[in-house]
């Protein structure tokens, strides 16, 4: 496809992907999905890498979403889109960050934001934490739980 | 009298005995709450729903459904702030409930229109529309507004043993019924892992797309999922109260965390949310349960959530133990969908121990078809579902196919024929064995193979314990072995066909189709609300079940046909040649002797058609009515009647031949009548219609009461005792081909003919 990625507009009928448009649909490593064939799994070609959905796929599919009337199913993808390249333990550490109790105040969560925006490029997923800062401490949910 | 034993018993008691009879019933086995929207015990009307409203000033809310936004809780902030299109709001919120409620069940306001209106609407107006719907209204409404245009349904697999064997066995047999997701939980919390592998192969047994999840704890579920051998999650639980939530240990921001971190991780995911889990969790803040339920599903919605589980689900037998808890849940369910999510419509923890509640509350979900049926239906026996027994499971899962046929409403599943079924689970206990042994956890013996395939559930296994599994998962876990490893050792071992279906699911994930709404895999094409969209528009729009798909949902097991019942009555032809033979005489004539009485036999009686349906042979109920009437000193005629097979007819025919004006009619089926010559057709002496469990001593004291009656006697009619067994559901489709055979064989105005009848051996 000659076209370049961010130009993309996609809409209804591009969907399912796979099936549309497969010429878009690439893994982390540039693979095709005529790429990910049992013969090439057996013989050692294809790693978990190669079966994780990319940022553009995520991305791709807030368009359809958005497009299909979902808007906030749009935002998820695009949240998600973030954190695809954020490893797992920190993506772990932030969740239990975010539960009730974990943090003191809301330092330690703006600087789990900060640290997304600033490594990671998650300015979506950045603002949300922010967001869940300022009301985590306007509802007491900083508040020591066990 | 004396046959009734309590009466007897209970003839002292001073109480109504129909009580007695009630308390027996299970069900009430089921507790009954009292309304008390106070203390939260209420399914609609809570003590303290707010009033719908919303304020905008300067683009931004001001108040929410009666509160302020300085104090609005994490809820009411997450929906205010990611769940309301302001720009659809003022007038959204400015029609009246009614009217929103009307356009919900109006064929001619589109789905889409009303979808988008919801973006625009408080949790409180949302509830204060849907409760205006009565349950039929719920249900129409749920048809119209459900996301994906064809219906699916979800399993549960486990078992009380975790047993991997039998895990990947029972996986098959639920991908061979159609299931679009199963889904699998634990005994033991560390086995996850073992659970995880063992149905992976068996989904991938017979054919591919089957979504699979193992439900656990947060973290490790997602580590499971990260290893590829899951594709879904639905444990993203979600509460109505601010309480509630933090006592979940969650907020919305921390699912809402989740719900991008499973997409980012490629994996379709739903919320859940059910009535009555704030109330269980002691929470209620004395809001109904509607009105915390339609706060869950638009934060759902806020989160960005494709879907959710959602209809009571563990809430469900406390919602239902409430006035008009039912059909809250129905109310919930249709919110879910408007608010244009996939829902997993509950109908998975069991309600009630009352079939007739189970069946009644699935049945609007049935025929308004729904995104899963059942977030859950336990394709395991309820002993081995380790969830909570289903309101079906692997018990009464013909039921459910039957129910789909009865109503031709497409449940999601198909039937599965028992060769096939047993052959398929070989091959999934094959398949994990070879896995097994390949990545060196186990060597399942030849006898631990053989119990599980044919076992029903695990107390019928000889095969691993809790503790076997517990190291088999361990070992999976400690050695980071994935789902690559799982597909390189299928296919190393000859299963290349489930090596390649397990493969086909886990490359969902790179283009992502299926984690847009309502996503399941049918013939390896990724079916969505974006591609399948409903559109039901009145009849003949809409979801509508196609020939094949039609005669699929009536292919259930032992179906009668005629020519079975003909090689049936053929079976029986031979033994009953050797044991009498029927001569014909020629025409019968009219009157004989004082002393006669007439057996008139139906046309296909001993030539067509050679027992009852008790099982006697022909043969020895002619015997039995000729010894009765030999008994008192009278003599039977036996004569075919050609023109009728009606046994009223055949009775009356018979007692205007008789010389004694006495006659009995008997059809092949073994219905008979007393007779008398000049009473009206249907006004006959006495009537034996309950042919299925009429004996041959009733059939004898027939005969014998024939001939009191033409002595002049007025005896005790013979009582054939029904305990209200329902003998048409269990005959009735035999009779009507049996009859049909008779019927067949008359010819209007044709002579009854005398029949000399000789008993060639014993004939009883």
């Amino acid at each position: 496809m000659s076209q370049d990625d961010a130009e993309r507009s996609l809409g209804i009928a591009d969907y399912p992907l796979a099936e549309k448009q497969p010429n878009w649909v690439r893994t982390a490593s540039g693979k095709s999905l005529d790429d990910l064939t049992l013969a090439a799994v057996e013989a050692g070609e294809v790693n978990l890498t190669d079966l994780r959905i990319t940022p553009q796929a995520l991305r791709d599919q807030a368009q359809i979403a958005r497009a299909a009337g979902r808007p906030t199913l749009a935002s998820n993808f695009e949240r998600a889109a973030e954190l695809v390249d954020v490893p797992q333990h920190v993506l772990l550490e932030i969740y239990e960050l975010l539960r009730p109790g974990r943090a003191r105040d809301k330092t330690a969560l703006l600087a789990a934001a900060a640290t997304l925006r600033s490594q990671y490029g998650a300015s979506h997923m950045a603002d949300f934490l922010e967001e869940a800062a300022e009301v985590y401490e306007r509802r007491g949910l900083f508040s020591y739980r066990f | 009298m004396s046959e009734n034993i309590r009466s007897k018993t209970y003839h002292g008691a001073n109480r109504w005995q129909r009580f007695a009879d009630w308390d027996e019933r299970p069900l009430r086995l089921d507790k009954f709450a009292a309304e008390d929207p106070e203390n939260g015990f209420a399914a609609f009307n809570g003590a303290r729903d707010p009033r719908p409203g919303l304020v905008v000033e300067g683009g931004r809310i001001v108040s929410m459904d009666g509160t302020a936004a300085a104090d609005f809780d994490v809820i009411d902030h997450f929906i205010a702030q990611h769940h309301l299109d302001l720009a659809q709001a003022e007038t959204a919120m400015a029609l009246p409930s009614e009217q929103i409620a009307r356009m919900l069940v109006d064929v001619s306001v589109p789905r889409a229109e009303l979808a988008k209106l919801a973006h625009g609407l408080t949790p409180a107006k949302l509830a204060e529309v849907v409760a205006q719907l009565s349950s039929i209204e719920l249900a129409f409404a749920f048809s119209k507004m459900r996301t994906r245009k064809t219906p699916g349904n979800q399993a549960h697999v486990t078992n009380a043993k975790d047993d991997p064997l039998q895990l990947a066995a029972d996986a098959a047999v639920a991908v061979a019924f159609g299931f679009d997701e199963i889904e699998t939980t634990m005994r033991v919390a560390r086995n996850a892992w073992s659970n995880a592998l063992a149905c992976a192969v068996g989904a991938a047994v017979g054919r591919w797309g089957t979504l699979f999840q193992c439900s656990s704890e947060e973290a490790e579920e997602l580590q499971i999922g990260l290893a590829g051998f899951t594709s879904y999650a639905e444990t993203v639980s979600v509460y109505g109260t601010e309480r509630a939530f933090a006592d979940g240990d969650d907020t919305p921001w921390s699912k809402g965390f989740l719900a991008a971190a499973y997409a980012s991780r490629g994996i379709k995911m739903r919320c859940t949310s059910g009535a009555a889990s704030e109330l269980l969790m002691g929470f209620h803040e004395s809001k109904s349960l509607l009105y915390l339920e339609a706060r869950c599903l638009c934060l759902q919605r806020a989160m960005g959530a494709q879907g959710t589980q959602n209809g009571g689900i563990d809430g469900a037998p406390l919602a239902a133990s409430l006035p008009g808890g039912v059909r809250e849940l129905m109310a919930e369910n249709l919110i879910a969908v408007w608010l244009d999510l996939e829902c997993a419509t509950g109908n998975d923890a069991r309600h009630s121990e009352s079939e007739i509640r189970v069946g009644a509350k699935i049945l609007p979900f049935l025929i308004a078809g729904s995104d899963l049926v059942c977030s859950g239906m336990g394709s395991i026996l309820k002993y081995d579902n380790s969830f909570n027994p289903s309101s079906f499971n692997g018990e009464e899962m013909e039921d459910f196919l039957v129910l789909q046929r009865d109503f031709e409403a497409d449940g999601g599943l198909t039937s599965i024929d028992e060769a096939g079924a047993l052959e398929l689970r070989r091959r999934a206990i094959d398949a994990l064995a070879a896995v097994f042994a390949e990545l060196e956890l186990g060597e399942p013996t030849a006898l631990m193979k053989q119990s599980v395939a044919v076992a029903s559930g695990s107390d019928d296994t000889d095969s691993y314990t809790p503790r076997d599994v517990a190291l088999i998962s361990d070992g999976i876990k400690a050695r980071g072995i994935t789902v690559l490893d799982v597909i390189k050792a299928l296919a190393r071992r000859g299963f290349r066909d489930e090596a390649q279906n397990l493969l086909n699911v886990v490359r969902l994930r790179v283009s992502g189709d299926y984690l847009q709404t309502a996503a399941v895999v049918r013939d390896g094409h990724v079916i969505s609300a974006v591609n399948d969209p409903n559109d039901y528009g009145g009849p003949g729009t809409g979801y509508r079940l196609n020939e094949a798909r039609r005669k699929e949902l009536a292919a259930i097991r032992n179906v009668l046909t005629r020519g079975e019942v003909l090689r049936t009555e053929a079976a029986y032809a031979a033994a009953e040649g050797r044991r009498i033979a029927y001569k014909t005489l020629g025409p019968a004539a009219q009157g004989g002797p004082p002393d006669e009485i007439v057996i008139g036999i139906s046309p296909a009686f001993g030539t067509k058609l050679y027992q009852t349906l008790a099982g006697h042979p022909l043969s020895a109920v002619l015997h039995a009515l000729s010894e009765g009437i030999r008994a008192k000193g009278f003599v039977p005629r036996i004569v075919r009647m050609r023109h009728t097979a009606d046994t009223s007819f055949l009775g009356l025919s018979a007692a205007r031949l008789a010389g004694s004006g006495i006659g009995i009619g008997i059809q092949a089926k073994g219905t008979a009548v007393i007779h008398q010559a000049g009473r009206l057709p249907h006004h006959n002496l006495e009537l034996f219609s309950n042919a299925p469990i009429t004996t041959l001593a009733h059939y004898r004291a027939f005969g014998e009461n024939a001939a009191a009656y033409a002595r002049g006697e007025m005896p005790q009619p013979v009582v054939v005792p029904t305990r209200g067994v329902a003998l048409g559901a269990r005959y009735h489709a035999q009779v009507a081909f049996l009859y049909a055979i008779e019927t067949s064989m008359t010819e209007d105005g044709a002579q009854p003919e005398d029949v000399e009848v000789t008993e060639l051996e014993a004939a009883r």
